[in-house]
């Protein structure tokens, strides 16, 4: 089962091959080879993980409790499937739109470190692991958004590295906390633990330092101040690489930790959730409503769309984990196709702001096209994916009785709809205000348009197969909520 | 600075240096010391070197630029996995063996030690590439 450790040693491998490379046109080659590579280990890690439901590794042959585990099971191997997906259209993406000061290598090293730290925190079966990943990915974070050397984006890059510091320092309290109390770091050992002891509601603390924690890395209400201060700042590239997988991490966890082992007292943190999860929604969404910068609008806008995955966790049954699931595929894939389509905008108007666009439509109707769908994805409008997604989570609410937080849902879906008019009217139908001054020089190739087109059909097709994905997602949340399944398949190849 | 007793000390202090470098990368796994103490006293030689005479001067004689340190050191890392995938134990696992020598005696090779030596590299290319790219600013 050497196999699970590919999509970390693969990006590992990888960065060793750049550090040696110089020429800016290998460099390039390798990263979009290697990021597809790592798309192909990922789906062959999801063919296995539908035959045999769970892969662990024991890593150095130190078994588990002892040892770290790495483990893959439905949501791992999603959420694995989804982030490679993006990593690779944007390694295509790279190609065109960035232009690195250092050289291209020195872009694909931090870009392939991000990737072995995404991919390490979705397979990590350890905490201490899973922190460890987290650092990886955030200082690598950290070298992308300042990989420009402006002044707005080392301003951007302390205040995203000073706020996600201290989330690092709650979640290692949180973690010596856990550790003092069982003695154990091994998450499928900690579920074993706490799930038979009638005390373990004095892990509440630990469980408190991880929400806070998590909560910061995920971007949700009151901790996501971070994200709109940094985001817009860094290269296109950048913004839409993190847009699609850095806040998803800490859903993940989020959905692994509060499903698999601090799962008592859930009356208490279901409620918790579903309230952090309503603001960060409506607060999201208007705070997005009233910006004109297209990357703002974006930004605030991964802010109100993290609320619904979240409620997904706070309803707690199987829909609902599901629909969080699927929502956090759809999310991916659709947000980070709007960024790299504002990319390509800014390239072909040579800027970001909603008051100096125009006239895209006629001008550029393939890239219309591919904006609707994406955007219209993240509104939630049939037949796209998004809809099924917030279908879902509807669903589970109202079979569960949460009405209000099923109200302030749709009432976003009202505001993202909103925010979404707003760039196609303004971006797009209406005519170019004409004091904007357009460098008629600027070429926009067919091969830009690729890895969006990459991921909008992904869009498509996840809205056309959303039957098939649901019982993948679904599959996966009854795995989640039935933490037993876990526990063995880690502690039992100990023998 | 431009002391000569500095400068002759420092060659003289290289042997020292570089040797106890190694001896704590090497005695490491049984006791204190690894990878990581023996990449910072080797990249110590350097900073020192460095006083003694000026950092371009020591930039130009090391020829190898710190980034390649680092890269040589993952791949070292890398290689150690090798050993493991080869002979079929789960990745990352330790494989020993012991060269019996008549001159020295029994020496006991693994894994492990590729590993340390890979987080010797590692340290040694980062710690000069601080003090390289501070240095720069005149």
């Amino acid at each position: 089962m050497t196999l699970i450790a590919l999509p970390i040693l693969l990006p590992f491998m990888l960065i060793i091959v750049l550090v040696f490379i110089r020429s800016t046109f290998y460099a390039k080659i390798i990263g979009v080879i290697g990021s597809a590579l790592l798309f192909l280990v990922s789906v062959y890690l999801l063919i296995l993980v539908s035959h045999n439901e769970m892969l662990v590794l024991q890593v150095g042959g130190w078994e588990a409790p002892y040892g770290i585990s790495l483990v893959v099971d439905y949501l791992s191997s999603l959420m694995l499937l989804a982030a490679s997906f993006i990593v690779f259209a944007v390694s295509i993406y790279a190609y065109r739109f960035v232009k690195a000061k250092r050289g291209f290598s020195m872009f694909f090293i931090f870009f392939f470190a991000l990737t072995m730290g995404v991919n390490g925190a979705f397979i990590s079966g350890d905490v201490f692991n899973l922190y460890v990943w987290f650092e990886v990915m955030m200082l690598s974070s950290f070298v992308l958004i300042t990989m420009g050397a402006k002044k707005e984006q080392l301003e951007g890059g302390i205040k995203y590295l000073t706020l996600n510091l201290i989330a690092s320092l709650l979640f290692l309290a949180g973690l010596g906390l856990l550790y003092g109390k069982t003695g154990t770091l091994n998450m499928a050992h900690l579920a074993q633990i706490l799930n038979n002891d009638q005390q373990s509601i004095l892990m509440n603390t630990s469980a408190m330092l991880f929400f806070i924690a998590f909560g910061i890395k995920t971007a949700i209400f009151p901790l996501f101040f971070w994200l709109p201060a940094s985001y817009h700042t860094a290269n296109i590239t950048v913004t839409s690489l993190f847009a699609g997988i850095l806040t998803k991490v800490g859903v993940y966890t989020l959905i692994r930790f509060f499903t698999l082992f601090f799962v008592q007292n859930g009356y208490f943190w279901h409620n918790l959730l579903l309230i952090s999860a309503g603001f960060t929604m409506v607060i999201g969404g208007m705070a997005a409503s009233i910006q004109y910068d297209t990357r703002r609008i974006l930004s605030y806008h991964i802010i109100s769309q993290i609320g619904y995955m979240i409620m997904g966790l706070g309803i707690y049954t199987p829909l609902a984990i599901a629909g969080a699931i699927f929502f956090t595929i759809h999310n991916m894939v659709a947000k980070t196709n709007t960024f790299l389509i504002m990319g390509i905008i800014k390239k072909i108007k040579g800027t970001f702001y909603l008051k100096d666009l125009g006239g895209l439509f006629k001008e550029k109707p393939f890239l219309a096209i591919l904006f609707v769908i994406s955007a219209f994805a993240l509104a939630g409008i049939p037949p796209l994916s998004g809809f099924f997604a917030k279908f879902i989570l509807i669903k589970a609410g109202i079979e569960d009785k949460h009405y209000l937080i099923i109200a302030v849902a749709v009432l976003t879906s009202m505001l993202t709809l909103y925010s979404m008019i707003k760039i196609w009217n303004q971006a797009f139908l209406r005519v170019q205000p004409s004091k904007t001054k357009v460098d008629e020089r600027v070429k926009v190739a067919v091969f830009d348009y690729l890895p969006s087109a990459l991921l909008a059909l992904g869009s498509l097709m996840l809205g056309i197969l959303a039957a098939q994905f649901f019982d993948l997602t679904l599959l996966a949340a009854k795995q989640l909520l039935d933490p037993g399944i876990y526990v063995e398949a880690v502690l039992n190849t100990m023998k | 600075m431009n002391s000569v007793i500095l400068q002759i000390a420092t060659r003289y202090l290289k042997v020292l240096f570089l040797s106890f470098a190694c001896i704590a990368v090497i005695r490491g796994h049984n006791y204190p010391g690894g990878g990581f103490i023996g990449g910072l006293l080797a990249a110590l030689y350097i900073v020192y070197s460095s006083l003694a005479f000026s950092v371009q001067q020591i930039r130009r004689q090391l020829k190898v630029k710190p980034q390649y340190y680092i890269g040589l050191g993952l791949l070292c890392a890398l290689l150690s996995f090798m050993p493991s995938l080869v002979s079929g134990a789960p990745l990352m696992k330790g494989i020993w063996f012991t060269i019996d020598s008549s001159i020295i005696g029994k020496i006991k090779l693994g894994s492990p030690l590729l590993f340390d030596f890979g987080v010797f590299f590692t340290v040694m290319g980062v710690t000069l590439l601080f003090l390289f790219t501070l240095s720069n600013h005149k």
